[in-house]
C-alpha cells in the first residue's frame, strides 16, 4: 500500500489551475453554511475533504458543478466563471464530472443508455460512437457484461461503478464524489475505492468527500479538514494524519481513527 | 438412513425427485383448498354458486327468448307474451341512431365507420412502439385530419390548411428554439395561425375543391359523439396535463401561479357547469359574428377539466421522483428541457399511469354528461329520441344494456392496455 502511495504521490500536478474558489460563501436561508471558502485546485491533484455531518464538505464541491447556488465569491472551473448565466452553467457541468452518494442511476434506462445518453445529447456525438466509448469506459471498471441490464439489477457496487463510467463517458476533466462509498456494504466499498484509485493513477483531478481515511493516505496529495462551513485545515495526508494542528482536527481524527 | 448428529455426515448419494403424495395437487386439492377449506369457506362458496346460478337463471332466458324483429313495444309484449325475453328489436330496428344520432344522413353512415376503422389503424404505432415501425406514425399523424374530414366532410382544404398549420408551426418552433423556449413557441403558433387563416380564405373560396357533403356538428351524436370527444380529448389533455403539471414546479412564479390558479379553479368546478359554460355563456367571450362550434366548444371544456386532474396525477408522479434524478441530469449537463424528456417525465409517467387511465376512463364516461346541454350522445339518444318515441317508450333494460356493454367495451381496453403498458416498462425485474 505503501508503494502504491508513493507513485500516486509523485503524479505529475502541473502548474494549471483547474478550479479556483475565492472568497466563496453560501447560505441557506438565514444559516450560513459555507464561509470564507478559499480554494485553488491544480490540473492533476486528488484532494480529499473530510469532516463531521453538517460540515457543508457535501454543499462546497456541489457548488462547483452549480448544484448549489453560492451567494457570494467567485468560483471558476476551467477559467470560466461561475455565474447564473446557464449557458456557463452547462459548460461547467459537461466538464465535470460527479459521482453521488446513491449513485442516482437512471433507473429506466440499461446501463449501456445511461452511459450514451449525455454524449449523444449534450455533445452530439454519434450514437455508434457513443457507445463504443461507453463499453470502453465500462470495461474500465469491469463490468461491460452488465451493459443490458438495468440498473436495479445491479448491486450497489456495480451501480457506484457504472455512474463513475457514464461519467467519464463525458470525458471530463475534473471528477467530484460526494461520499461514493457510504451507501454500499463493506465489500462493494473495495471494488469502488479500486475504480477511484485507477482514475487517480491517470491522473484525473479529483475532489473526493469521503471518510475512507485509508483512500485519503494512498491517493490524495491534500487532505482539506471542513467544520462548521470553513476549511479548518488542510495539508498533505502524511503531516495531516500523524501530526494534526487544529483541536478540532484532532478530536475528529480520534474519533474516526480510533476504533 | 439414521443420521447421528454427533457425527459428521458426507452424501453419498443423490436422492432422486419423487411425485409429491396424492391429493397434494389438481383439481380435487384445489377445490379443497379454495372452495372448501372451513365451514364457513363452504357456506361462502355455496352462497356464491346460488347468486350466480339465480343471475344466470335471470339473464339466460332473457337473452335467449328475447326477440329481435318487432316494429314496437307492443308487437314485442305480443311475441314474448310473458316468457321473460327481452325486447331486442329496440337495437335493431335503432341501432344506427344510437351509434351516429337521428340527424347524421344515413347515406353517409360509412364515413365516421371508416373513420372509426382507421383508428385500429392509427392508434396501435403510439400504443405498441415496441412491435410497429417508426414509420407507421405518420399515419398516426394524419389521421386527426382525415377522421376530421370524413365526419365533417366539406373540402378537403381545411383539414390539409391545418394540417400544413401545424408543421409549419412545428417547424419555426424547432427554428426558433435556440432563441429560448417562450420565443419558440410564441413563433410556432403566430406561424400556424398565419397558415391557418390563408388556408381559410382559399377554402372559403372555393368550398367544392375535392368535398365530402358537408354535415353540421349539431347533427353529430350517438356513440360517435361519445368517441369522438373522448377521444381527443383524453389525446389532448394528457400533453396540456404534462404542461401543467410542469408549469406548477417552475421555478418563475407568474407561470407557477397561472398553472396553479387554473388547476385549482378547474377542479373545484363541476363538469356539468363547465359544459353549461360552453353551451351558452362562452358565446359571449367570442367576437358576436364568430360561430365557435358547439363540438369544439365541449372539447374544450373536457379538455380542461380533464388536463386539470391529470396534471395533478402527473405532479404526484414528479414529486415521487428523488430529487438525485434532477441532480443526476444537470451534474451531466442536460438543459431542462431534455432533462425533462429523457428523465423525469419518463419516469414520472410511468409511476402515472394508473393514475391516467383512471381519469382517461372517467372522461370517456363524462362525455354522456353532454346529454343534459341537448346533445345527442348515445345517453342522450336513448334518453330522448328513443325512450320518448311512442314505439319503444319503456324499453329501458336493453337500451342501457347496449349502452353499457359498448362503454364496458371501451373502458376495460383501456384498463387492460394500462395494465400491459405497465408490465412493460417495469425495470427492476431480474
Amino acid at each position: 500500500m505503501t508503494d502504491t502511495a508513493v507513485n500516486t504521490s509523485q503524479m505529475q500536478i502541473s502548474d494549471e489551475v483547474a478550479i479556483s474558489i475565492q472568497n466563496m460563501n453560501k447560505w441557506y436561508g438565514t444559516f450560513h453554511v459555507l464561509r470564507d471558502i478559499d480554494l485553488t485546485v491544480q490540473r492533476g491533484e486528488r484532494i480529499v475533504i473530510c469532516g463531521p455531518s453538517g460540515s457543508g464538505k457535501s454543499t462546497l464541491i456541489r457548488c462547483i458543478n452549480a448544484l448549489e447556488e453560492h451567494q457570494q465569491g467567485s468560483i471558476s472551473v476551467d477559467g470560466t466563471l461561475l455565474s447564473s448565466d446557464l449557458k456557463n452553467i452547462d459548460k461547467i457541468r459537461s466538464e465535470v464530472g460527479m459521482c453521488f452518494q446513491h449513485f442516482n442511476l437512471f433507473p429506466h434506462l440499461t446501463i449501456l443508455e445511461n452511459c450514451t445518453l449525455a454524449p449523444i445529447w449534450v455533445r452530439k456525438t454519434p450514437k455508434k460512437e457513443a457507445e463504443e466509448t461507453a463499453m470502453y469506459f465500462l470495461e474500465k471498471v469491469k463490468i461491460p457484461d452488465q451493459a443490458n441490464k438495468y440498473p436495479g439489477q445491479l448491486s450497489g457496487g456495480q451501480q457506484q461503478r457504472v455512474a463513475i463510467a457514464r461519467s467519464l463517458c463525458m470525458r471530463p476533466r475534473i471528477m467530484l464524489f460526494d461520499e461514493p462509498t457510504s451507501a454500499l456494504d463493506p465489500e462493494m466499498i473495495k471494488e469502488v475505492l479500486d475504480t477511484m484509485i485507477q482514475l487517480a493513477e491517470e491522473g484525473m483531478t479529483m475532489l473526493c468527500v469521503t471518510h475512507e481515511m485509508g483512500f485519503a493516505r494512498q491517493v490524495a496529495n491534500r487532505v482539506i479538514f471542513m467544520d462548521a462551513g470553513q476549511i479548518v485545515e488542510q495539508n498533505a495526508p502524511e503531516p495531516f494524519f500523524t501530526n494534526p494542528q487544529n483541536e478540532r482536527t484532532q478530536l475528529f481524527l480520534s474519533q474516526i481513527l480510533g476504533h | 438412513m439414521a443420521q447421528d448428529h454427533s457425527t459428521a455426515f458426507v452424501r453419498t448419494q443423490e436422492i432422486p425427485p419423487a411425485p409429491p403424495p396424492p391429493g397434494e395437487t389438481g383439481a380435487v386439492h384445489w377445490i379443497k383448498t379454495n372452495l372448501i377449506s372451513s365451514v364457513p369457506n363452504a357456506i361462502a362458496t355455496a352462497v356464491g354458486i346460488y347468486v350466480v346460478y339465480w343471475l344466470l337463471s335471470g339473464l339466460i332466458p332473457w337473452i335467449v327468448n328475447g326477440t329481435w324483429v318487432t316494429n314496437n313495444i307492443r308487437e314485442c309484449r305480443e311475441v314474448l307474451a310473458g316468457s321473460g325475453g327481452g325486447c331486442f328489436s329496440v337495437l335493431t330496428e335503432r341501432y344506427a341512431q344510437m351509434l351516429f344520432g337521428f340527424e347524421y344522413p344515413s347515406e353517409f353512415y360509412w364515413r365516421p365507420s371508416l373513420a372509426f376503422a382507421l383508428l385500429f389503424f392509427a392508434v396501435p404505432p403510439a400504443l405498441f412502439p415496441m412491435y410497429l415501425p417508426r414509420w407507421m406514425l405518420i399515419g398516426t399523424g394524419l389521421y386527426p385530419f382525415v377522421a376530421f374530414w370524413l365526419i365533417w366532410g366539406g373540402t378537403i382544404l381545411t383539414p390539409i390548411g391545418a394540417l400544413v398549420g401545424v408543421m409549419v408551426g412545428y417547424y419555426a418552433f424547432t427554428k426558433l428554439d435556440k432563441y429560448g423556449f417562450a420565443a419558440a413557441l410564441g413563433g410556432g403558433v403566430v406561424g400556424a395561425w398565419v397558415v391557418w387563416q390563408a388556408f381559410g380564405m382559399i377554402a372559403g373560396g372555393m368550398p367544392g375543391f375535392i368535398a365530402l357533403d358537408a354535415v353540421e356538428s349539431r347533427n353529430m351524436g350517438g356513440f360517435m359523439l361519445n368517441m369522438i370527444l373522448g377521444v381527443v380529448c383524453v389525446s389532448l389533455s394528457i400533453p396540456l396535463g404534462i404542461v401543467l403539471a410542469l408549469g406548477r414546479q417552475s421555478t418563475m412564479p407568474l407561470i407557477k401561479i397561472v398553472c396553479v390558479v387554473f388547476i385549482e379553479f378547474v377542479r373545484g368546478v363541476p363538469l356539468i357547469t363547465l359544459l353549461f359554460v360552453a353551451n351558452v355563456v362562452l358565446a359571449y367571450f367570442f367576437p358576436p359574428d364568430s360561430n365557435i362550434d358547439l363540438i369544439l366548444r365541449v372539447i374544450i371544456m373536457i379538455t380542461m377539466f380533464s388536463a386539470a386532474y391529470i396534471a395533478e396525477v402527473i405532479r404526484g408522479g414528479l414529486a415521487a421522483l428523488p430529487t438525485g434524478q434532477y441532480e443526476a441530469a444537470d451534474s451531466l449537463g442536460l438543459n431542462y428541457a431534455q432533462a425533462m424528456r429523457l428523465i423525469i417525465l419518463p419516469q414520472a409517467l410511468k409511476i402515472s399511469i394508473p393514475g391516467i387511465v383512471n381519469v382517461a376512463v372517467g372522461l370517456f364516461k363524462d362525455t354522456t354528461l353532454v346529454s343534459v346541454i341537448s346533445m345527442f350522445d348515445l345517453v342522450g339518444m336513448i334518453r330522448g329520441p328513443i325512450l320518448s318515441s311512442t314505439d319503444w317508450a319503456g324499453v329501458y333494460w336493453e337500451t342501457w344494456a347496449f349502452a353499457c356493454i359498448l362503454f364496458f367495451v371501451v373502458c376495460f381496453g383501456i384498463s387492460k392496455y394500462s395494465q400491459w403498458l405497465e408490465g412493460q416498462l417495469r425495470t427492476d425485474r431480474h
